[in-house]
């Protein structure tokens, strides 16, 4: 490692930073737009399940275990689980099937 | 109502706290691994608290890559921030002082939004400290403790724990999609197109951080465009529980 850790340290937290923080402190008008709001309102859901799927099934050691610990997640979110429950539950189902069914 | 907001989110940021602690446990056994210290693995984590962007930006670290490179993966995987806290500002009254506005935007995480986003009308900052309160020591100690216990921990325990954060982001997007068609259409919709970004040749380079971001603005936008949120309803809402 030629570069200084520590540099990559502060540019890392300083974009992350920046990213949070200019739409935070510079738009504090109200939106009227109802295209704008009802864009807004449905980021996050688009967001998260982009991220979670495909990638939870390269996630575990093998796309069998990731697979059934996705089922198991989705039916505890679906039977809405806390948050901690249904991450606990796929780990659990993670585990089950790489060590006892051996996937 | 300051302390009632504050109690309340730190009752609703105990999950997220110890979810993060077995997330963050994977990236300090992985940073330690790479290479770096158990300080500074613990120091990413103090200043970054995010999943995606610490574990792209420690490839960087252990690659030797450039700081621009460093800069412009994280100005890409973290843009998602952007819209969120686009979305939390509207989401604060607007008297909210600026003070508050640079604190609580450290805190802009998925989770600490999400569930921010699922309060009914206006959300005070307090809300947001009380998570901050619980995620921020959870992220913090979860990456000392994956750290220090290095490569000690089985693969396979490894392996069961990094589905944590996806189980996590489940329990976030699943139960509002049952009440709402549009929720449940942009949900299907948002892993449909990532998918074809992860088998159609040529899609296929796109890196997973502008992934993301595609995906996002494609189909929140389409889904804005095609089942707008009804104004007034949400407009009640605000209305009844913006005095507390």
């Amino acid at each position: 490692m030629s570069h200084n850790v520590y540099i990559y340290i502060l540019v890392m937290a300083g974009v992350t930073y920046l990213i949070r923080m200019l739409p935070l402190v510079l738009s504090r008008k109200e939106i009227t737009s109802p295209f704008i709001k009802s864009f807004l309102y449905y980021v996050p859901y688009a967001c998260l399940a982009a991220m979670t799927f495909p990638a939870i099934l390269s996630a575990t050691a093998s796309v069998v275990s990731a697979a059934v610990g996705f089922a198991v997640a989705l039916i505890a979110a679906y039977k809405e689980k806390s948050l901690l429950t249904v991450a606990l539950m796929a780990c659990t189902a993670v585990f089950i099937v790489e060590r006892i069914m051996g996937f | 109502m300051r302390g009632e907001s504050f109690r309340r989110g730190l009752k609703d940021g105990v999950p997220i706290g110890l979810g993060y602690f077995a997330v963050s446990f994977t990236f300090g056994m992985m940073a330690v691994s790479g290479g770096l210290s158990i300080w500074q693995a613990v120091l990413i984590s103090l200043t970054n608290l995010t999943s995606a962007g610490q574990f792209a930006g420690l490839d960087i670290i252990i690659m030797a890559g450039s700081y621009w490179e460093m800069a412009l993966t994280q100005l890409i995987i973290n843009l998602r921030y952007c819209l969120m806290s686009f979305s939390l500002s509207q989401k604060l009254r607007r008297d909210v002082p600026w003070a508050h506005r640079y604190l609580v935007a450290f805190g802009v995480t998925d989770e600490i939004f999400g569930i921010s986003a699922s309060q009914e009308g206006k959300v005070s900052p307090y809300y947001n400290y009380g998570a901050m309160c619980v995620a921020i020591p959870g992220w913090t100690l979860g990456t000392l403790a994956g750290a220090i216990s290095g490569n000690l921990l089985p693969a396979f325990m490894v392996s069961a724990l990094s589905v944590a954060i996806y189980g996590m982001f489940l329990a976030i997007i699943i139960p509002p999609a049952k009440t709402s068609r549009a929720v449940l259409g942009v949900v299907v919709g948002s892993m449909a197109v990532s998918s074809l970004f992860a088998v159609v040749p040529g899609l296929k380079e796109v890196s997973s951080g502008f992934v993301i971001i595609i995906t996002t603005l494609l189909v929140a936008g389409a889904a804005a465009y095609f089942f707008p949120v009804e104004d007034e309803s949400t407009e009640e809402k605000e209305a009844g529980v913006s005095e507390s």
